[in-house]
Order: structure tokens, then sequence, then C-alpha cells
């Protein structure tokens, strides 16, 4: 609790007994008043003072008006025990409130805890000391110990260790580094010493960007939200009038058309339940609430949204578009098949790796990658005479054969005429002593958890999912036809991409909202004119995270689904909180018109809504995982 | 131009009615106040003298909410 906090905690609890001594006491007339008073003035001050400058400024219609009129009325009609009442379960109400919404934001500030306070950098005589991030140059080297941030992207130059991404990915497992490989600031070193060369300013390293982008989220709010703000601003002015109507007419009916005596005190107190039962702040605060918390929790799962009106949206995501090189594939060019002609799979890799050993192309590097990991070395003894023909492919002696490695075109070149290859993916055609020798087929490997990304999504109920992709047709259709999807574009150009997308948006239903997943590479013009853009795989690419509205931190499809859970239990939540808040004050407000609902029952109403709501709302920040996960 | 303040108030309702008085002052564009990060984001018109249009904005606030600050 801060200050002011545990200062109207004093005063409620100061309130609370004076309250129960004065009224035990048995005084009666003046004096009662004044003893009354002292409780009512304690706990009561600060809301009139607000309401008398609110009066000044010619803005009365607030909560501290209600309850300024309610209690102040109250106390006139000699009701001195319940108008104080009133305003100290006002004052508990509103301290509750202000603890929750003040834990909710710790908690959530916590949660994007990434910001490095530090870096290590050695001086002249070769002492580390620490350093303000902002003035590391880029190719400086800066030392992480174990349980240090990692404060600048950079390359790993001495050590290896284990990173904890957590932070960044949601994703739990550590992540090895050694030396060579690329490092994101923002996650912990766990295990070993590390020096890592800076590539980028501390400004533009992933950690600045992520930064930026959660501070300057929400920026864009929801149509809820929207809802809420201008609801309050019609509604209060219209409660005090309707309490006045309340107050005034009724009586006045009695006096001239049922010439009867006017009850005014008892229509007047009725009117003051009336007001005190309206008090919108169960609304006002609970669904911002709600949407913070939510955006929080799906920040914790390795999601950034950058505003609520996106989490909206996706909550009502119904068709997915996907992009596939790098968001359904990891765009990493793996062996699939070996297809021999006459010799042996394993012999048809050898030769073919051994050719292509020293050629950094990378359908070459995934040759050599299969032979290592078929637990052979790589033995360029056994190669000599290597020629490298661009745009064809290698020729080479190994152990004393000519081979050949390439393409189609290579082969014709060298007067070898095998069948063209129909299975999806790349081809290297190989050939031995001028004589085909069979295919080996290279693929953009499937992530191992796509198919079940798209199962999860339409076990969520989205109706379609559509892959685009630049790729070839077979290999367009062997993708989509593995995973379960049920339309694909092939051979696209990136302003074919966004064509199809206008026209998928043009075939929906308006209530329908339409997400584009891609890894942000070319991707941008079709993520910001889908409904909602989401890039994956965001560690590392700025265009992406200035692209999307929505950034998944690592490059899992399942999180796709699990982003729409958030959302749509976010969503949840604030529908829940809207109608139950309204339903009860509107059942309320009835009860107290036909005077049913007194006064004491009437600010337990509003506490205990305004409570119950802010706790749901504090449901929002809670994530499930992956469906995958839980079963 | 945009710029991001970081402002002070206690209650949801009086966010809202901080971004409605902003929004009306003149030489600014849009304005959001969100209450949960308790931040201003403020666009101006073009050619407003950022400085000059803020104070602006913290009276007019101060109008509509007497408890509130603006960290200029």
């Amino acid at each position: 609790m801060n200050r002011k906090q545990k200062k109207v905690l004093v005063r409620i609890i100061l309130a609370a007994v004076l309250l129960v001594g004065v009224s035990l006491l048995p005084v009666e007339g003046w004096l009662r008043f004044a003893l009354f008073m002292l409780p009512y003035l304690c706990i009561g001050y600060d809301i009139l003072i607000k309401a008398g400058k609110g009066i000044i400024h010619l803005q009365p219609f607030d909560e501290n008006f209600l309850m300024a009129v309610a209690t102040v009325g109250a106390i006139v009609l000699g009701d001195y025990a319940e108008g104080t009442a009133v305003m100290l379960f006002y004052q508990i109400g509103e301290l509750f409130q202000s603890y929750a919404v003040g834990k909710s934001r710790r908690s959530i500030s916590e949660l994007m805890d990434i910001r490095p306070d530090y870096a290590n950098v050695a001086d002249e005589s070769g002492e580390y000391c620490q350093i303000d991030p902002d003035e590391v140059e880029v190719g400086t080297v800066i030392l992480v110990k174990p349980g240090e941030k990692i404060p600048i992207d950079g390359v790993v130059t001495e050590g290896a260790s284990t990173l904890n991404t957590g932070a960044l990915t949601g994703e739990s497992v550590p992540r090895e580094v050694a030396v060579g490989d690329e490092v994101i600031s923002g996650c912990v070193n766990l295990t070993g010493v590390l020096q890592i060369r800076t590539t980028k300013e501390f400004g533009e390293s992933t950690v600045s960007k992520i930064l930026d982008l959660v501070e300057n989220a929400s920026s864009k709010k929801s149509r809820s939200e929207n809802f809420i703000a201008k609801f309050a601003r019609y509604y209060t002015p219209a409660v005090c009038f309707g309490a006045l109507a309340l107050a005034v007419l009724p009586p006045l009916f009695q006096l001239t058309v049922m010439q009867s005596a006017p009850e005014w005190g008892d229509w007047i107190y009725r009117a003051l339940t009336f007001l005190v039962i309206s008090c919108p702040c169960a609304l006002v605060i609970s669904i911002p609430l709600s949407f913070f918390a939510g955006i929080g929790g799906a920040g914790r799962a390795g999601v950034l949204v950058k505003g609520s009106n996106y989490l909206e949206t996706l909550a009502g995501v119904r068709l997915v578009a996907f992009d596939k090189t790098g968001t359904v594939t990891g765009g990493v060019f793996e062996v699939a098949k070996i297809l021999p002609c006459e010799m042996e799979a394993e012999k048809l890799l050898e030769y073919a790796a051994l050719a292509e050993q020293f050629s950094t192309h990378p359908i070459s590097r995934s040759l050599c990658r299969a032979y290592g990991e078929a637990g052979c070395e790589l033995d360029s003894e056994r190669v000599s005479e290597v020629t490298e023909i661009g745009g064809h492919g290698v020729t080479a002696k190994v152990d004393l054969h000519a081979v050949a490695v390439g393409n189609l075109k290579l082969m014709e070149r060298l007067g070898i005429h095998p069948a063209a290859c129909d299975e999806p993916g790349a081809a290297v055609y190989v050939a031995v002593d001028g004589k085909f020798a069979g295919y080996v087929l290279i693929t953009d490997r499937i992530k191992p958890t796509s198919a079940e990304a798209i199962a999860d999504l339409r076990r969520i109920g989205v109706r379609k999912t559509v892959m685009l992709t630049g790729d070839a047709r077979r290999v367009g259709e062997a993708v989509a036809g593995e995973l379960g999807i049920d339309e694909v574009h092939y051979e696209l150009l990136p302003e074919d991409k966004v064509q199809i997308v206008e026209r998928l948006l043009a075939e929906k239903s308006p209530r329908e909202k339409l997400a584009f997943v891609g890894d942000g590479i070319n991707d941008a013009p079709v993520l910001s004119r889908a409904d909602v853009g989401i890039a994956m795989g965001a560690l590392g690419s700025d265009a992406a995270i200035e692209a999307a509205d929505i950034v998944l931190m690592d490059d899992n499809p399942l999180k796709i689904a699990q982003a729409i859970r958030i959302a749509r239990k976010c969503l949840r939540i604030v529908y829940q909180n809207i109608y139950f808040a309204l339903g009860i004050k509107g059942l309320c407000l009835i009860l107290g018109a036909f005077g049913i609902a007194n006064m004491w029952f009437a600010i337990f109403a509003d506490v205990g809504v305004m409570v119950l709501a802010v706790l749901n709302a504090i449901r929002a920040l809670h994530v499930d995982g992956p469906l995958a996960k839980q079963r | 131009m945009k710029k991001t303040y970081k402002i002070e108030v206690d209650c949801a309702n009086c966010a809202n009615k901080m971004e409605l008085a902003a929004q009306k002052t003149e030489g600014v564009k849009s304005a959001t106040v969100n209450f949960m990060t308790l931040k201003m984001a403020v666009e101006f018109e073009d050619g407003a003298d950022a400085s000059a249009v803020m104070k602006q904005v913290l009276k007019n606030c101060k109008k509509v909410e007497d408890d509130c600050e603006i960290y200029l």
C-alpha cells in the first residue's frame, strides 16, 4: 500500500470505531448530530471537498457528487448512522479498488521486467565495470555472468551457457548457446560466463524494441472501453435527474392528484438510495482492468498485443490466413527423401555430400548436414577437381568416380536425360560416371507443431484456414494437404497476397474477423491489411514488430490458438462484468425506486458488485497453456 | 508529432475525463489516457508548440479533475 492508501485505511478504521461508539451512546438531539459528525467528516471530508470543487468547475456529475448528495441527504433526514456508513463503505470500496489496481499494475510490470540496468565492459586496465547499456558502442565486447540479463543483442565470442528466454517468449525450456551463436537481449544467462560482441546499439536491441512496444501498447482502446467511457459520461447525470424526479414527482402526484398528504421524507430517502446504487465505479474500473490484465497475461505467454482493440478483434477471429515459409515451415532446407536409381540410398547421399562439401549454398549445406546426421564424416581427401557451375551445381571426382550434383540443367549440360522429378520440393539430381544415379529431395520442413496448431484452431472454432505461398504449386499443395489447411494459394508475389486477403475480407461476414499470420519478412502490407496481423518468431525482426498488431515472440504456431483463447477469455470477462454490473444495478435501482431496498442494501450492492467485478477482471491475468499441453 | 506523458490520477472515470479535456484543448489532434499504465499519449496539430499546448492541457485537466498531475 502506498501512503495515500494507508492514510485512507487509518481513516476507515478510525471512522468505523467512532461510528460504533457514537451509535451506542444514549444521546439525543443536537448532541447526537454533533457526535455523528465526527466519524462522518473523518471519513468523508475529501469526498465533500471534491464534490464542491466539481460544482465550482461546472463538472458536478461524478461519484463524489453522488455520494455527497446521498449522505448529506440521509443526514438531513435524520438517518445519521446510515449516512455515515454509506460514506464508510464507499471509501472501503475505493480503497480496495485502488489497492487491486496498484497490485495488478505492479505484477504486470514485474512480468515485463526485462529492462537490463547495466552492461559489463572492460576498461583500459582490463577490469570489468558496469556501465549504462545506452553508452555501449556497436562492436564492444561485453561480459555477461550467470544470473545477469543480456543487455544488448550480439554474437557470443567466448564461453558457452544456457539462456532463459522465458521473459521474452514464455518458453520455459532453456536455450543452449556457444561461440558464434547470436543472442538476444532480454534473455537471462543461466549457467556459464559469456563474452558477447554487440551487433546493435541498446536503443535498437530487441529488449528496447519490446519495452517500447509494451509501454506504448493499449494506446488504442477497444470498443468496449470506449462504450463504457461514453456510457459513464451520460449515465451519471441521467441518474441524478432520475433521482430528482423520484424525490419530487411522486409526492407532487400524491399532493395534486390523490389529494393526500405527500410523503416527502419517504420519497427523498428512496431517491438517495437510488443515487448510492447507481455509482458507476464497478464498470468504469473493471473494463480497462480486464483488458490490462489480459494484455499482461498474454505478454507472460510470449504474446505481445499492441492495444486492447486488437485483443477484441482477435477474440472474433474465424478465418486464419498463413504465410508458409517461416510460419508453418521452419524456413530451413532439409533432406526429405533419397530416391536412388541403382545404388543404395546411403551411397547416393555420400557422393552428393562429398561433392558439395565446399559449397555454401543452403541446399548444399542441407546435404552435408543430412550426411553428418547419418553419423558419417566428410573426408575432403576423397574429393578432388571440384568445379562449381553457377546456377547448375557441382562436378567433382569422388574416389575416382566422376560425380555431378545439381539441377536438371546440369544433367542436360552433361548429356544425361533423367525423368524430371515430380515430388514436391527441390530435387537434386546426382550422376555418377556419366550415368544418372538418383534424386535427393530437399524440402523446407514443416514445423513439428504446425499440424497440431491447425487442429487447435479448428477446435476453437476457426471456420477456415488459408495458406498463401510464393512457392510452387506442388510444394504448396503438399504442405496444405499434410496440415489439413482448407485452401491454398501458390506462386504468389507479395502484392498477390494482399489481393487474396482483400478477397477473403470481402467474402466473409463483417462479424467474422480475419487474422493473417506471417514471419514479418515481405509480409508487412498483408499484416496491416488483415483485420489483425500476427507476426511470429519476432525475436530479432524489427519489421515484424512494427507492422503487426500482435507479435508472437517465438516461432511456435501453437501460440496462434493460444493467443485467440487468451483474447476470448479476456472478452468473456469483460462482457461478464458489463452484464453483471448493469444487471445488478438495474435490479437494485428498481427495488430502490419501489422502496424495497434501503440504503444499507444499496451500499452493499454497490461495493459488492465493484469488488466482484475487479476480482473477475484480475482473472484475465491467468493464462492457460497451449491446448496440446493440457491434454 | 506524438508524445507520451506520465500522469497521476486516482480513478478510472477521472482518467476518462482527463482524456476528454485533453482532446478538447486547442493544438491537440488526438489524445488517449490509459488509466492502467498511467500514461497520456498526445498527438499535436502540425506546427503546435508541444510544451505550450501541454500547459493548457494540464490546466484543462485540473479543471475537470482537481486531483491529477501530468509530468511534463
